[in-house]
Parts: C-alpha cells; sequence; structure tokens
C-alpha cells in the first residue's frame, strides 16, 4: 500500500536528480580549487593524491561517480520527456537511468580497486 | 455511541477545526462490506456527530466535490474503497492539500478554480451563432491530444499531490495548465496564443518539474505531467519563433 501521495517512481527519480544535484555543486569548487594546486601548489596536490588512495575515497569517488551519471542520465531523461513526443513508459526510462548509472559507477569501482 | 460485541468496527480520525487550525477526532465506524471513504464520513455525521462539515453531490465520481487526504494521499472519497486503502482497520480523513480550509474537511476551491480561469481554461469562440458548425474528425492527432484531457472533474486531487502548487502558490497547477493543453489542442478555440501566454508567465507551466504525482492519483487516470510537458514545448516553439 502506497503510504503517502510521494511514494512513487517519478517523484523518487525527481528527488535523486535534486540531491545529485545539489552534491554537484558542492562539489566541482572542491574540484576545481585542488586542481588549482597543480599550478600553485604542486606538492600539496601530490599529497592529497595519495591520500585518494585510500580505500574510503574510492568509496566515496563510487557515490561520486554515480551521482554525476545519474545527474547527467536523469537530466536527458527530462529533455527527453519536455522535447520529444510522449513515451508512456516513464517509469522504465527513469529506472533505466538508475541502472546505467549504477553500471558506470560500478565499472569505475571496479577499475579503481 | 455503544459498541456491539459481534460487529468489527474501523477506527477513524477525522480533522476536526477551521482556517484557525483544528486537530484529529477518533471515531469508531461500524465496519461493513463493499464500504466507501464517503460511506465512513457519512455515517460519522449521520450517527455520531450531525457538526461534522464535508462536500459531496453524486457519490459515483462523476462531480470531483469529495475528494479529501485518505491516509496521507489524496483520493476522491466516493470511490475509494476502505478495503483498498486502510491501514489495517485504521483510517485518517483530512481536507485536501494546498487548498484553504473552511471547516473539517470542506475547502475552499476558489484558488483552484481561479487558476483555471488564469490559465485561459475558458472557450474562446471562433465562429457565431450564424456560421456552419465546424467538422471535426475525431481521428485528427490534435484531437486525440485534446480528448485525452476532457475527463477533468475538477476534484482537486492533482492540485493537492503536487508539490510544486505546495512550494509556490502562485503556480497555476496540474487541472488548469491541462485544461489549457486541451484547449490549445481543440480546432474550436481562436485564442491559441493567448493561452500559452496564460501558462507561460512567472506560475506557469515552466514551474513543474515533472514529479508526476498528478498523474499518479489522477482518480480518472488522465495524464496531466504529459499536457503540461506539451504547454512547455509548444511556449518554447513560439518564444523561439518571435526570438527569430
Amino acid at each position: 500500500m502506497r503510504k503517502t501521495y510521494r511514494g512513487h517512481p517519478l517523484w523518487f527519480a525527481y528527488l535523486l536528480h535534486r540531491v545529485s544535484g545539489l552534491a554537484l555543486a558542492l562539489f566541482l569548487p572542491a574540484h576545481f580549487y585542488l586542481l588549482s594546486l597543480a599550478l600553485t601548489a604542486p606538492e600539496r596536490l601530490d599529497y592529497f593524491l595519495n591520500f585518494a588512495e585510500n580505500p574510503l575515497v574510492k568509496i566515496a569517488e563510487f557515490g561520486l561517480v554515480f551521482g554525476l551519471a545519474v545527474h547527467m542520465f536523469g537530466g536527458l531523461r527530462l529533455l527527453a520527456l519536455e522535447w520529444l513526443p510522449w513515451s508512456a513508459n516513464q517509469k522504465t526510462l527513469a529506472a533505466s537511468a538508475v541502472a546505467v548509472s549504477f553500471l558506470i559507477s560500478g565499472t569505475f569501482f571496479l577499475q579503481a580497486i | 455511541m455503544t459498541l456491539l460485541e459481534d460487529t468489527k468496527y474501523l477506527e477513524v480520525e477525522i480533522w476536526r477545526g477551521d482556517a484557525a487550525g483544528g486537530e484529529f477526532q477518533s471515531f469508531q465506524v461500524p465496519a461493513y462490506e463493499s464500504q466507501t471513504i464517503l460511506d465512513v464520513v457519512s455515517w460519522v455525521q449521520q450517527n455520531t456527530d450531525p457538526g461534522l462539515t464535508y462536500r459531496y453531490a453524486c457519490r459515483v465520481g462523476m462531480c470531483g466535490s469529495c475528494a479529501m487526504m485518505v491516509n496521507g494521499t489524496p483520493r476522491w472519497t466516493c470511490r475509494t474503497h476502505v478495503k483498498k486503502v486502510a491501514d489495517g482497520d485504521r483510517l485518517r480523513v483530512a481536507p485536501l492539500r494546498n487548498l484553504p480550509i473552511i471547516k473539517d474537511l470542506a475547502t475552499d476551491m476558489d484558488p483552484f478554480f481561479d487558476k483555471w480561469v488564469a490559465a485561459e481554461g475558458k472557450h474562446h469562440p471562433s465562429k457565431s451563432r450564424e456560421d456552419q458548425i465546424e467538422q471535426i474528425d475525431p481521428e485528427n492527432s490534435a484531437r486525440v491530444e485534446a480528448n485525452s484531457g476532457i475527463e477533468c472533474i475538477n476534484c482537486s486531487v492533482c492540485y493537492a499531490a503536487c508539490d510544486t502548487v505546495a512550494g509556490n502558490p502562485d503556480y497555476l497547477g496540474p487541472a488548469a495548465l491541462q485544461r489549457a493543453w486541451t484547449l490549445y489542442n481543440d480546432a474550436r478555440d481562436a485564442k491559441k496564443q493567448v493561452i500559452l501566454d496564460a501558462v507561460s508567465g512567472t506560475g506557469g507551466c515552466h514551474n513543474c518539474h515533472s514529479q508526476g504525482s498528478c498523474t499518479v492519483h489522477c482518480p480518472n487516470e488522465l495524464n496531466p505531467m504529459k499536457a503540461i510537458a506539451g504547454l512547455k514545448r509548444e511556449t518554447a516553439i513560439s518564444f523561439l519563433r518571435k526570438a527569430r
């Protein structure tokens, strides 16, 4: 039984898109700052790259790649929903976006460890 | 009320109060076979508390006046069976979300209908009574699109299910936008651009986040999300044409 009016796949797809978008917005400034260290303080960048070999960071990177992929494929799904002729299988498309993102981030993780 | 030993009872919580506030009040209602939520609410009003305020008219899913929040979900209560939505034997009935409360389960539907008008959800005639009646081809793709939205009964279930309406009180909402889309696709409507302008303003179709709760909960299985996507497309195309 549905507990509230929100408990359906497209609402969860919306939530995932929002949360992944916010997470990426928070991540990007940190990402650009670290890249800038290559020019301003190479030894600190090397120290960080060394730290990034830590298994916990690899798991976090899996989350990051998943977030990036799910935001990209979720965004493509929304573009298709709004610009292409209507297709009745919106739930399947949302589920596919999550599945493809999981495949990509899982492959990334297996390559990284 | 004396409870009978051989009768099964439902534990029903009904929201009581007005615009200033209120709380849930508990009632025990005899359980029957094929009982609807409206039956339960009516039983309370007829047998326990005649002061309970709620709204209904047809009881057969035609008039769109009896929608309420049932266990957290907006539903047409006259065609919602207790068996389908009760949490064990518990029911919690509240007034529709996103609308001002008048009293108990009756909400003020004015904002809902005002937005219907604000979205130009009214017929703009293209002919006078002297003209021939326009021949409509039912197979025409625009007509098929218009037909898909005409069974709306204005129950406001989609409006209550919409988190975008909750977050932005100016948002026109799924029902009004679907009506605008229906008229936009109607060959007999003379003011297509007026409709596009009305639905592309501050509270217009571009606010929609495609959460799809309107479509999931529409009791007549209509698809306002599809209609709003259509309006987004047509307003964008119209904007790009003007920019050229």
